[in-house]
């Protein structure tokens, strides 16, 4: 029996610094056992517990996408105990990684458009999904992609060196914001994530998907943008934080109502939390 | 104490219908022997929930903890000196409460009382001075002072320390030896007390509810819930249980009125009062403090007098 | 199905066989209350008891438990990766168990072994165990097991159920494993099964008279989740609660836990521990905020997760074997039985 509480071993491969803060680090990890690769096979929107010894675990969502062959990558914020001390972490140190975690929905994506919505760093996973979309392989399953991503600053925002590719191309329609700044050397947009919604996000109908991930307050506002410009309940994905342990539905701490955030999650359509206790 | 129940019916229905205050808080019958539940009462209506007798061990004081309304709260002694230590602690406003008094005969012990029997006991009642105890194919009756809670047989102030109503006429207070216990450990020889608390605290299963029914504990984040840093261990490893019980203890130091909440909300039945009342002795010895007594006076612990019996604040 | 009786002059002698083939557990009285421990080589289980103070479960899910260990030394070659440790699942027998305890292992099976995810230790432990069930003929006045879907005579979990006649056992032998048991054991004297199977009816009729209380969960399963979420009974519900953790702790269908690392020097290990929905640390985020920051919203998820979100999820009852001792050993005498009531007749 194997035991779904046992981490891979993994090294930190590289750290790099993604915001002026400070606080968000992205950690490229690869696996010791190369085997554990295999093993670890996952899809965007998917997440992982990382493991330090003598810390504990943490979820996190990961960021790279099953397309990126020879690492797995995760950018972690500041907040507790185990993410304080990955952030004092250097290369080469050991951690462990329990996963891949949590459902993805990419069964339901594929053929559709796909509307992501993402603020501040919960972009982890959306970054993930963008990157698995635009996979040569893949850009053919998905019709039209808009990205609408906002953080406070310009230099809050995560993956910056990707955006500005991404702002390039013509196979995704990229609207960044932020919610301020004086730099006059920004060139894209000014305005909270759900006013940028209304004015770029395109209409809803059954061939579209809203993607959205990011702090409760943006997540309140934008749903009755999402609603004004016609997307149907079941067809907004929104993915759910909560306090997590096991991540396997086990350790009990992460449900609302019947469904476990770990495991039944961590993405509900909005039509699923209708039906679901406001405990989120 | 059937008079006892009309009279606190009777003040709270009146307090209730001059709106004098929003929430009556109170204990009801209790759907088991020997337990009644704390319970809120909003409307003159519903006053007819409120019972009294020597069921009532819990401390009410603890349900006072932030709230915000015009509040009648009924107070034995304990809970009333446990109100004045809210009231310094900024936990709860004088204004906001109306204290219904109760002169108090003591609490009985349910764990004592359970243990006297081998069978189970399916009903209880009492009169002024007696217990009857009824089960399949016994019933006794017991002398009422035999089966008090421990603090309850040793309590000097029965009597509410500060109250706006009375539900009954003031009692006389005894006069006892309150320590006898705490002497009897302190005799111990060092490797005495170590096994004698580590038997003490060996069935315990960090449920917290020592600490939970104590309105004294109400930090906000309690040391042991602490992650960064964390001072004590999650576990039941009995280092971890000992450091738990003995911090504890010391944070009541100069707080704690024996009211014994703690002792008798603990599910394994450990007596954990006697960490509390070495401190409290402590407190009364060194400093002639008896917490909760006035309103116009701060604990000892966090205050300075200048024949302070330890020089290293000099 | 087979029977056999024990005489109880042969009782100790069974046991004495059993004990180098088994860890024999039983209840045993310690402080005017009954706890299960392991049974020293002779000692036997003090079965006049109504039901221990404690649930078995721990015998299966110990409130601590050591997962992993590791190494902090980078001297060492395999330092900061975590080591599983050899534990012991030799066979072991639970003697005694009531078969409401035995009951809720059946329950709490579901979340421990899932088609998705096992969890190794809890079933490893689960399956290495005999569950040797003693019939209830002496209820307490708090068991309602009756009418949460078990009973003193509820065989659900049991390998064998012992039924106390006076001067022996009638051992209804329910399993193979329980087979086994018996055999290692050396009892052998078989019984009729039509006249046991009547005589163990008989005591069951007794025994299931005796349990004087109830509750009713017919209305349940088709109530909305979300109203009796939103119910306005909570606050009353909730109001004398202290958010300790003992209805959790002393519940044996309670499975929830924490992880935590524990370092010692250069070494450590990853242990959980037993948690409760009545924490707040429960539910906290790492940011502070706190989807249960109230006392009701801790106590709401305590009942809603027993008495309706178990019952949507699994379809079939509530989680909750009748045992009552929630309701004995509650500080502050909130009582299940009540809000269960309360919630099958809620018409909001």
């Amino acid at each position: 029996m194997q035991n779904p509480y046992l981490p891979y071993p993994v090294r930190i491969d590289e750290i790099i610094t993604e915001t002026e803060d400070k606080n968000l680090k992205t950690f490229k990890l690869v696996f010791i056992n190369p085997e554990d690769e295999k093993k670890f096979s996952y899809m965007p929107g998917q997440f992982a517990e990382l493991s330090v010894a003598g810390k504990g675990e943490i979820p996190i969502g990961i960021a790279s996408s099953p397309t990126e062959k020879g690492f797995i990558k995760f950018t972690v914020n500041k907040v507790g105990l185990v993410t304080t001390c990955l952030h004092s972490m250097k290369p080469g140190d050991i951690i462990g990684v329990r996963g891949p975690l949590g459902c993805h929905p990419w069964d339901t994506l594929k053929g559709k458009s796909v509307v992501i919505i993402g603020g501040g760093f919960a972009f982890t996973t959306l970054r993930s999904s963008i990157v698995y979309m635009l996979d040569p392989l893949n850009r053919k399953n998905f019709k039209d992609i808009h990205v609408i991503y906002g953080a406070r600053s310009p230099g809050m925002l995560l993956y910056r060196n990707e955006l500005a590719a991404w702002e390039t191309r013509d196979d995704i329609k990229m609207h960044i914001t932020v919610d301020g700044t004086d730099d006059p050397e920004w060139k894209y947009n000014v305005g909270f994530v759900p006013t940028i919604t209304e004015q770029k996000a395109p209409s809803g109908d059954s061939d579209t998907f809203a993607l959205i991930c990011g702090p409760p307050i943006m997540i309140k506002f934008t749903q009755p943008v999402l609603d004004k410009l016609g997307h149907a309940h079941d067809h907004i994905i929104m993915s759910l934080e909560m306090r997590m342990k096991c991540g396997i539905g086990i350790c009990g701490r992460c449900n609302i109502g019947k469904e476990y955030v770990c495991k039944d999650g961590p993405l509900f359509t909005l039509a699923e939390l209708n039906n679901m206790p406001k405990e989120y | 104490m059937s008079d006892y129940t009309s009279k606190i019916k009777e003040i709270s229905e009146r307090l209730l219908k001059e709106e004098k205050v929003e929430i009556i808080i109170g204990f009801r019958k209790g759907t088991v022997p020997m337990m009644n539940e704390p319970c809120f009462v909003k409307t003159p209506e519903d006053v007819k929930e409120l019972v009294w007798d020597s069921n009532c061990g819990i401390n009410l004081a603890n349900y006072l903890t932030g709230r915000k309304e015009k509040i009648a709260i009924i107070a034995k002694g304990c809970d009333s000196r446990n109100i004045v230590t809210h009231i310094i602690e900024n936990k709860i406003k004088r204004e906001q409460l109306l204290i219904i008094g109760v002169p108090c005969k003591g609490m009985i012990d349910k764990n004592k009382i359970t243990s006297m029997f081998e069978n189970e006991i399916m009903e209880v009642s009492e009169d002024k001075e007696n217990i009857t105890v009824k089960g399949e194919g016994f019933e006794k009756t017991l002398n009422k002072n035999d089966v008090l809670q421990e603090n309850c047989k040793i309590c000097v102030h029965r009597n509410p320390v500060i109250y706006d109503e009375l539900a009954a006429d003031l009692i006389d207070e005894q006069k006892v030896d309150r320590y006898e216990d705490v002497r009897k450990i302190e005799a111990m020889s060092p490797e005495e007390k170590w096994s004698y608390f580590d038997d003490l605290l060996s069935p315990c299963i960090r449920c917290y509810a020592c600490r939970n029914a104590c309105p004294l504990c109400y930090c906000p984040t309690c040391f042991v819930d602490e992650s960064m840093p964390q001072w004590v261990g999650k576990s039941i490893d009995p280092v971890d249980t000992r450091t738990f019980h003995l911090l504890r203890a010391y944070h009541c130091a100069g707080r704690c009125t024996d009211c014994g909440a703690c002792e008798r909300a603990c599910p394994m039945g450990i007596k954990v009062r006697l960490f509390t009342k070495k401190l409290e002795k402590d407190c009364l010895e060194l400093y002639g403090w008896q917490a909760g007594l006035s309103l116009n006076e701060r604990p000892p612990l966090d205050t300075y007098r200048p024949d302070d019996p330890e020089d290293f604040i000099k | 199905m087979r029977f056999i009786t024990i005489d109880k002059n042969s009782w100790a002698n069974g046991l004495e066989n059993l004990y180098g083939n088994y860890r024999l557990f039983g209840p045993v009285k310690n402080n005017n209350q009954h706890f299960f421990k392991e049974l020293a080589k002779g000692e036997l289980p003090d079965f006049n008891y109504l039901n221990t103070r404690l649930s078995p479960k721990s015998l299966v899910f110990p409130q601590t438990e050591i997962m992993f260990e590791f190494s902090l030394d980078e001297n060492d070659e395999q330092h900061h990766i975590l080591k599983e440790i050899n534990k012991d699942y030799s066979p072991r027998a639970l003697i005694g168990i009531r078969p409401c305890d035995a009951a809720s292992f059946m329950l709490v099976k579901r979340n421990f072994d899932t088609p998705e995810y096992k969890d190794n230790y809890w079933l490893h432990a689960y399956e290495s165990t005999i569950f040797a069930g003693l019939a209830c003929d002496n209820p307490c006045n708090t068991c309602f097991c009756t009418s949460a879907g078990c009973g003193p005579f509820h065989e659900d979990g049991l390998d064998l159920l012992l039924v106390d006649e006076g001067d022996k056992f009638i051992v209804k032998i329910l399993t193979p494993k329980g087979d086994n048991f018996i055999n290692s054991a050396g009892w052998e004297t078989e019984a009729d099964p039509t006249a046991s199977e009547k005589i163990i009816a008989e005591m069951q009729i007794k025994a299931e008279e005796k349990i004087a209380s109830s509750v009713s969960t017919d209305k349940l399963k088709n109530k909305s989740t979300i109203k009796l979420y939103d119910g306005t009974f909570w606050d009353d519900i909730a109001f004398a609660c202290i958010n300790c953790g003992t209805c959790t702790y002393v519940c044996p269908t309670c499975w929830c836990f924490d992880i935590q690392d524990e370092v010692t020097r250069n070494s450590g290990i990853r242990i959980r521990n037993w948690d409760s929905c009545m924490y707040p640390l429960f539910t906290l985020h790492g940011t502070g905020y706190n989807p249960r920051n109230t006392k009701m919203q801790r106590v709401r998820q305590r009942f809603m997760h027993k008495l309706k979100y178990y019952v949507d999820k699994y379809g079939d009852g509530i989680q909750c074997v009748g045992c009552g001792r929630c309701i004995r050993l509650c500080p502050v005498n909130i009582d299940i039985r009540k809000v269960c009531d309360i919630m099958n007749n809620y018409e909001g």
